[in-house]
């Protein structure tokens, strides 16, 4: 079980939840059930969206293990210059 | 429009070419001799990235005619190097990474040789001012400014 | 894939040196060639018309007489570049904004595009276009925008992200929110509390070279794309999509580019010119103007920020406020969520909260500079904190250094931080020399810091040994500052040999696999471990072949100092393989030696950067003069140090234009004034001091060597240490960037006289 914090615009397109408990042990499983609990949230999953887990801000690969208790966020993906 | 005929000398080569009335010398040489080492970053005169030498004065090729260049002699970046030998400004850029992305070096150093042909001791102000009409986006002069001082001395030394 | 990226300390050979790149000499004698450098036979000139309007809607256009003038041989409006964006808003935000489908929605905003026999020609179809436009109310100012009088620039936008769903539309398309704590009680318990609104305008890349392409589109739907740009395969697969072409069929080249800093991220002529070229049957090559570039590019936000900062008298921070409103140009974006991300990154906050609007104007369409969205925001929190530090009576350098992040702090945008380096570069500033230089009359010294994020992202190296034992590496990230010289480093130290066997070259999109663009600090970090991992492949096959030639077990092989080594006592008489005997044999032992990488590289980890500024302010005429600047920043692992101390130079350069100087001008009538060098004015070589860099190594735990993304931090801390600096200079806290004379005058003289 992870606790995932949902900033920004991704909060809203989750009904304006920010904090959700899932259940996931890498990035593409916590993706799928979050896409299954917040419908809104699926089209900026498949855009692309940045998941920082404790503190380090990584891709969204799906192969990317969550460790037990870490703190995930997830940030809109951004663009550099 | 009937073209121009024009005879002129560019690098030490006699060369002539056919142009229109309005065309400038930064056209001519880029698009009809392929001397594409001189560079538009503006076409206002106001970049410096299309520096020529002619006649020993520094101009913006842009806000030269091509018809202008007739009976007079061109120097570009193509013919700063001699052969394999790079020029010592060639070389100090290289050396002390005076470019990043490049565009504005051919320019660059056809200003620099004819500041240093000018005043071959030059303190750092007045190099700053004497390039002062080239832009650079990258590099915000520093390293430009320390290759002028570096090649100065060893063109001075030489 | 075995890659494991995790840092590991070593001394190094070869990273850390200084040697000439291997694209030098092209560019010391005009030999390289650059986006408008390249020529192909028959080709077309085209040239694009723009709108003169600022809102306009584009009734009818006629190109009837254009496409009848001898020597025209293709036209081209939006009619031409059909809706393939099925539902993508971004992708059909890209089109429109390469050629406008209903409005024009900028002074610039393409309507139309002819290709012809030459330029002459293309010039008189332009002025033979006739375009019917029904001229509208435009705005252009960021406030101006957000009030419900102002003309409504789309009206099937309704803001998002407010509590309540809005009824009416809006120029407000987003608004955003980060934070935690509560801030209404952290400033209840504030002794000292600084409350100001800042404004910046926009400003433009910048870079000397125009963008330029020459594309090709042959009858069999394959295509050829020559381009300046910083990402060629994103290149492709938005002009693959755009033009309705398989991406694999569309080629394109990266030619050495002129400058970037986020503008050549994005499409602007490439979906025309091969339209242009489709229809014409012949190749087409498009150069912009440098009035097309600052009227139709993609220039960064014009902002207008509100901030409020509360401290105890200890100089704790307590709580943190900003309210941040950035422009878009006609077309959503996520500017201000950046900047309510980045403003206070820098701090260690119990309370803090910024909204971010995203808001439409006539200008056009907002794209990445160098950080982008951080050094407006940086620049309004900067100056509050200075004034805040000022007001307690506490020196600014100290004040950060209470209240800057370490590991362990909650990040005003959400995650925890881990290692960082804001502490490291605050103390390298605190006992830099610079900070004791003499300031004499009218002269002042200001300091800030500046945060940015940098990326990974997905990444390709081939590393092929050829059989004289020279190292191939092609890469797929866009050289713009002389990476190829560190890539070149990176392999030589993986393989242990001499920099000067390898060759680094970017590859197309035929020869190498998806690589994402040089943007977000990513390029030599993202690039250096695909390298490293491509060179650890091969080294694997090295050490085979040195078993197949010695007869003996691979694992007994080892790879030392660019030589395979038979260990153990039964093998002591075989002495050493250099790579380049292996090489010369390898076509008997299996032939050519090469090892791939294809990878997401990731754990780019984020930057900080401290600058301190002098400057001198002539109060009779409000001009300035940079006396000294010096940047402070962690570069991980410095590959090239001459090339890293370069990048925090340029991006020091470009804020200092930006907090002096630079800024659109737009007249009454929504056109811009200046798209020019001339009074577009950045800073030329007599402006600047030399600029001193200290560059600190904290290894990023992320990469194998520790290298940090450099290329972007340095553009976030100078809007703040200069206005600092100026308002220590004149006496008077400058609220409005760029701090141009008359701007400096004006608040010298109202301070005087209020």
């Amino acid at each position: 079980m992870v606790e995932v914090t949902l900033w920004g615009s991704l909060g809203a397109a989750a009904g304006g939840k920010n904090k959700v408990e899932i259940e996931a042990k890498d990035i593409r499983e916590l993706f799928r059930k979050l896409a299954e609990q917040y419908p809104g949230l699926e089209p900026l999953i498949d855009r692309g969206i940045a998941v920082a887990i404790d503190g380090t801000i990584y891709r969204d690969t799906w192969s990317k293990e969550l460790p037990k208790s870490a703190e995930i966020f997830l940030l809109p993906r951004l663009a550099g210059g | 429009m009937a073209g121009v005929a024009v005879s002129t000398t560019i690098n030490g080569d006699n060369v002539e070419y056919l142009c229109q009335p309005d065309e400038t010398l930064l056209d001519v040489l880029r698009d009809r001799l392929g001397l594409t080492g001189a560079k538009e970053g503006c076409g206002t005169g106001d970049c410096g990235a299309c520096s020529i030498i002619l006649d020993d004065r520094l101009v913006c090729s842009c806000l030269v005619l091509g018809a202008e260049a007739e009976g007079r002699r061109v120097e570009t970046i193509e013919g700063m190097a001699h052969g394999d030998k790079l020029h010592p400004l060639q070389q100090k850029f290289l050396e002390h990474a005076a470019l990043q992305c490049g565009i504005c070096t051919p320019g660059f150093l056809i200003a620099a040789k004819d500041l240093l042909a000018k005043n071959p001791d030059p303190t750092e102000e007045e190099i700053r001012f004497g390039l002062a009409g080239n832009l650079c986006r990258c590099t915000g002069y520093d390293k430009i400014v320390r290759a002028v001082q570096d090649a100065a001395s060893v063109m001075k030394g030489a | 894939m075995n890659f494991d990226p995790r840092y590991s300390a070593r001394n190094f050979a070869s990273v850390g040196t200084r040697p000439i790149r291997p694209d030098g000499v092209d560019k010391v004698t005009g030999r390289a060639r650059y986006g408008a450098d390249f020529n192909m036979a028959g080709q077309l000139v085209g040239r694009v018309l723009r709108s003169p309007h600022a809102h306009a809607t584009i009734r009818k256009i006629d190109t009837s007489k254009a496409e009848k003038l001898p020597g025209v041989k293709a036209v081209i409006t939006a009619a031409d570049l059909p809706d393939l964006t099925d539902g993508d808003a971004a992708m059909y935000d890209i089109l429109d904004n390469c050629m406008a489908r209903n409005k024009a929605l900028y002074d610039g905003h393409a309507v139309a595009a002819v290709a012809a026999v030459d330029a002459r020609t293309a010039r008189q179809a332009l002025k033979l276009i006739e375009v019917d436009y029904e001229v509208l109310p435009h705005v252009t100012d960021v406030d101006e925008a957000m009030k419900h009088t102002a003309p409504v620039l789309n009206d099937t936008i309704f803001t998002e992200g407010l509590e309540e769903k809005p009824v009416k539309p809006s120029n407000v398309t987003k608004r955003t929110q980060y934070g935690h704590g509560d801030v209404h009680e952290g400033f209840g318990h504030a002794d000292f509390i600084v409350e100001r609104s800042f404004k910046t305008e926009q400003t433009h890349q910048g870079y000397i070279e125009p963008h330029a392409c020459v594309a090709n589109v042959s009858s069999d739907g394959t295509a050829d794309l020559w381009v300046c740009t910083q990402g060629h395969f994103v290149y492709r697969q938005h002009c693959a999509q755009l033009l309705g072409m398989e991406a694999s069929k569309l080629r394109v080249t990266s030619s050495e580019i002129g400058g970037g800093f986020g503008g050549k991220t994005h499409v602007w002529a490439e979906p025309v010119a091969l339209a242009l070229s489709r229809k014409a049957g012949r190749p087409v090559k498009l150069v912009m103007t440098r009035d097309e570039v600052f009227r139709a590019s993609g220039p960064t936000s014009a902002t207008s920020i509100d901030v409020r900062i509360g401290a105890r008298k200890d100089g704790t921070i307590t709580a943190a406020e900003a309210t941040l409103r950035y422009s878009c140009g006609p077309y959503a974006g996520m500017w201000a969520e950046i900047g309510a991300m980045t403003a206070f990154a820098c701090y260690n906050l119990e309370n803090v909260k910024t909204v971010g609007f995203e808001v439409l104007v006539n200008r056009p369409k907002t794209a990445a500079y160098r950080a982008p969205s951080a050094p407006m925001a940086a620049f309004a929190v900067e100056s509050a904190i200075d004034e805040l530090a000022k007001e307690i009576g506490m020196d600014a350098v100290e004040f950060r250094i209470r209240n800057a992040a370490q590991e362990g702090t909650r990040s005003s945008y959400g995650p925890v931080y881990g290692p960082i380096g804001i502490g490291p570069t605050l103390e390298a500033v605190k006992s830099h020399p610079h900070m004791k230089a003499p300031l004499g009359k009218n002269q002042g010294r200001g300091m800030a810091c500046g945060f940015w994020f940098n990326f990974g992202g997905q990444t390709c190296t081939d590393l092929n040994i050829g059989m004289d034992g020279s190292v191939s590496l092609a890469v797929g990230t866009v050289d713009v500052g002389g990476s190829r010289a560190s890539l070149s480093l990176v392999a030589a130290e993986e393989l242990g040999i001499a920099y000067e066997q390898v060759k680094t070259v970017v590859a197309d999109t035929a020869t190498l696999g998806y690589n994402d663009m040089t943007d977000g600090s990513r390029g030599t970090f993202s690039s250096s471990m695909a390298t490293i991992s491509a060179a650890r492949n091969a080294t694997k096959i090295l050490r085979e072949r040195a078993a197949q030639m010695w007869d003996i077990s691979v694992d007994d092989v080892v790879w030392e100092k660019g030589h395979a080594t038979a260990k153990g006592e039964k093998h002591g008489n075989l002495g050493q393989l250099s790579l380049k005997e292996i090489a010369g044999a390898s076509g008997k032992t299996g032939g050519p030696i090469a090892g791939h990488s294809e990878l997401v590289a990731d754990g780019a980890g984020v930057s900080f950067a401290t600058h301190i500024c002098d400057i001198e302010v002539d109060p009779e005429t409000g001009s300035t003069r940079v006396l000294r600047y010096t940047v402070v920043q962690d570069a991980g692992k410095a590959v090239h140090p001459t090339y890293v101390e370069g990048q925090y130079q340029g991006g020091a350069a470009q804020g200092i234009g930006w907090a002096l100087n630079e800024e659109y001008i737009y007249g009454k009538d929504g056109r811009l004034q200046n798209p020019g060098f001339l009074d577009y004015r950045i800073p030329v070589c007599s402006d600047l001091p030399m600029i001193d860099t200290q560059i600190l190594e904290i290894p990023n735990p992320n990469h194998p060597y520790g290298v940090r993304g450099v290329g972007e931090t340095s553009i976030v801390p100078p809007l703040a240490a200069i206005a600092n600096a100026v308002s220590n200079a004149a006496g008077v806290r400058m609220t409005h960037i760029p701090m141009s004379p008359p701007r400096i005058l004006a608040a010298i003289e109202a301070e005087r006289g209020g």
